[in-house]
């Protein structure tokens, strides 16, 4: 039913290697990994960076985050409502970049795979 | 509990009742569900994955329902209600935290994994260290959270139907394990989402119910509502930081280190992980993911206006009943307020509304812990560990059932001496241990051609014996003195001190252990062999390419 390499671990028969060795030199799946990684990394970075600052802000500068902008809505919670709108955007911004540039080409990549490692392999 | 707060809870017998009977409606539903899941349950990937057959908005309801669990729904509302403004910290890391499991984890460990988070290092490292290491810590992880539920149900079931003495909150808590191993045992993962899908459904339809009567009471006038939280509490500084984690450097640097684990914790925490694995493919993980995110955004902005509102609107001084549940019953409470107050209809009516949901939020929740770690004593350790692969699936199928009666057993016993911890601990002590031990494994599994079994199980080890090992050392345990009574404010009493760890949370040392230990293991092994199917295990995490499919029935 379900193949043995997940399951124990054994290495997989020498053809499928090969044909995971060969997807992986192919430029389909370099052009995908690296459009992944160049969404990935850099936001990665960038919304830890940004809570991080929200972060040391509510420790550390509390007059700042005190001061009222609004009626009683001051700095901080405006900060902290960025916070989610800021999650929610990148959340979005990441689903339509995997649609659009990621989805196509790992599709691709799948069905070269199940083509060239028979059917059992694809069907299952 | 003081007999005060029960005296006033109970106030009429009638509601009592009305509340009784409601926990034991939510108890019917949830059991007829399982029993209705059950006839699904004939292979391993039915019993732990579901067939790996639900859509992606249905799993992101699950997740967040996963996700929001009474230390969510009554913990950060009753934070809110007692420090302001700091409590309102805790949900922003909780949610931000997505992100990382939403770029970097879901879709990746979906395709190539396939029932526990062990799988997916397992796919190029040596089988038995890795999957024994992994599933240690899924354990350990998994039995915190399901202590602080299990305490959390405790104290709300025999709070709203007034009880009071030990041994009866014992047996609720006797009961509450009890339920959660048949629904594990009999409904597997398809009975287990299912629940949890239905409780996230209730919890937000009473959430938004009770958010939108308090907004209805302040004119929809945000302001007008923080303002009058700063009247009614008398604290000037209620809607700035610092109010809790201001009080001293410690206090600051020890806030810093809990936002460490809030923010890295959850893509660790292995009852979420195991969740990618019920759906069928990485593009429907995605959508599960971003339905959470929505889900569980949304909720939170609505704890912020429990929160306010119940500090505005309820007695929350020192003496009061929210003081005393530490903040739990503030959402309770709240309801009954704009319900129309104690002793009206409308009061008890949403009272007990918001009581059964809570109940059923643990139940859930206690539910999908309990399958997490069957799973992966079943997956990990009985077949591949101890049977090297060679069980039958009938055979893995009958393990995780006896190992959740196990761990639901250990848990209970665990449970009743853990009564005397704080929920809200338990819980940042279980996301710090999943982002010390969990997370740096699976991120250097995925991103790291070199990394190999050594730095994984020195990684999953170092961190999760230095997480633990901190609080057993920190104030949390020893030491720590409650300057306005005079009281031991921790685990031990008085006169008891080995505390030499100043901080309440270990994560700014624990995380970077768990990074520095997967490198320094990777560096010091000259075992290659993990690097030959990094290319294999890349390919498939990108691509899906010979991931799991799902079962058609």
């Amino acid at each position: 039913m379900t193949e043995p390499v997940t399951r124990h671990g054994e290495p997989p028969s020498a053809e499928r290697h090969a044909l995971y060795q060969e997807l992986h030199a192919s430029a389909d799946f370099h052009d995908l990994r690296k459009r992944y990684r160049s969404f990935a990394i850099p936001w990665t970075v960038a919304f830890l960076a940004w809570y991080l600052l929200y972060v040391v802000c509510s420790n550390w500068a509390t007059g700042f985050m005190s001061t009222d902008l609004v009626g009683n809505i001051n700095v901080a919670l405006v900060f902290g409502l960025l916070q989610f709108l800021s999650t929610f955007v990148i959340a979005w911004m990441y689903s339509r970049h995997a649609n659009k540039q990621l989805d196509p080409i790992a599709a691709r990549l799948d069905e070269t795979y199940i083509r060239e490692s028979g059917n059992q392999e694809g069907v299952r | 509990m003081s007999a005060t707060t029960t005296i006033r809870l109970a106030a009429g017998s009638d509601n009592q009742a009305l509340t009784a009977s409601l926990f034991i409606a939510v108890v019917i539903l949830t059991v007829g569900i399982t029993f209705w899941a059950s006839r699904q349950n004939h292979s391993t990937a039915d019993y732990y994955a579901a067939g790996r057959s639900f859509t992606g908005p249905q799993n992101g309801l699950a997740v967040a329902g996963d996700y929001m669990s009474a230390a969510s729904f009554l913990g950060i509302s009753g934070a809110i209600a007692l420090s302001g403004y700091d409590g309102f910290l805790y949900s922003i890391g909780f949610l931000v935290a997505w992100l990382v499991a939403l770029l970097l984890v879901a879709e990746l460990l979906r395709n190539s994994g396939r029932f526990t988070m062990a799988d997916q290092l397992a796919y190029r490292m040596r089988q038995t260290p890795v999957r024994t290491a992994a599933a240690t810590s899924t354990v350990v992880v998994s039995i915190f959270y399901l202590l602080a539920q299990m305490v959390g149900a405790g104290a709300l079931v025999t709070l709203l139907l007034g009880v009071t003495s030990e041994g009866a909150k014992n047996w609720v808590i006797v009961g509450v394990g009890l339920l959660m191993i048949f629904y594990v045992t009999v409904g597997g993962m398809k009975g287990t989402t299912w629940v949890q899908i239905v409780k996230a459904v209730l919890l937000m339809a009473g959430t938004i119910l009770i958010t939108f009567l308090v907004l209805l009471h302040f004119h929809f006038n945000i302001s007008e509502m923080l303002g009058s939280a700063v009247e009614k509490t008398g604290k000037p500084n209620f809607l700035d930081p610092g109010l809790k984690y201001g009080v001293s450097t410690t206090s600051k640097i020890d806030f810093v280190s809990l936002s460490l684990a809030l923010v890295l914790g959850t893509a660790g925490l292995p009852h979420i992980l195991i969740r990618f694995y019920t759906v069928p493919t990485a593009k429907t993980a995605r959508t599960s993911v971003l339905w959470a995110i929505g889900l569980i955004g949304f909720f939170y902005l609505m704890t912020l206006v429990l929160g306010f509102g119940a500090a505005a609107l309820l007695n929350t001084g020192p003496d009061s009943a929210v003081a005393k549940s530490t903040g739990n019953l503030a959402s309770p409470l709240l309801a009954e307020e704009v319900g129309g107050g104690a002793g009206s209809f409308g009061g008890a009516v949403l009272l007990a509304f918001i009581a059964a949901v809570a109940f059923a939020t643990i139940l859930a929740v206690v539910a999908g812990l309990t399958l997490t770690s069957a799973s992966s004593v079943a997956h990990d350790i009985y077949a591949n560990v101890i049977k090297k692969g060679k069980a039958t699936e009938k055979q893995e199928i009958n393990v995780a059932r006896g190992a959740a009666f196990g761990i639901g057993f250990i848990a209970i016993m665990l449970a009743i001496p853990a009564q005397k911890l704080n929920i809200a601990f338990l819980v940042a002590l279980a996301f710090a241990v999943a982002a010390s031990a969990n997370l740096p494994s699976l991120i250097m599994n995925l991103f790291w051609r070199r990394f190999n079994t050594r730095g994984a199980v020195w990684s999953i080890y170092g961190g999760l014996i230095s997480s633990v090992g901190l609080v057993v050392f920190s104030p949390v345990v020893s030491g720590k003195v409650n300057p306005v009574t005079g009281e031991s404010a921790s685990l031990f009493g008085l006169g008891t001190d080995f505390h030499w760890f100043p901080l309440d949370n270990p994560g700014i040392v624990s995380i970077p252990i768990g990074f520095l230990l997967g490198y320094l293991g990777t560096i010091t092994s000259r075992d290659t062999t993990s690097e030959d199917r990094f290319d294999e295990l890349e390919v498939r995490a990108l691509t899906g390419a010979g991931s799991e499919k799902a079962i058609v029935h």
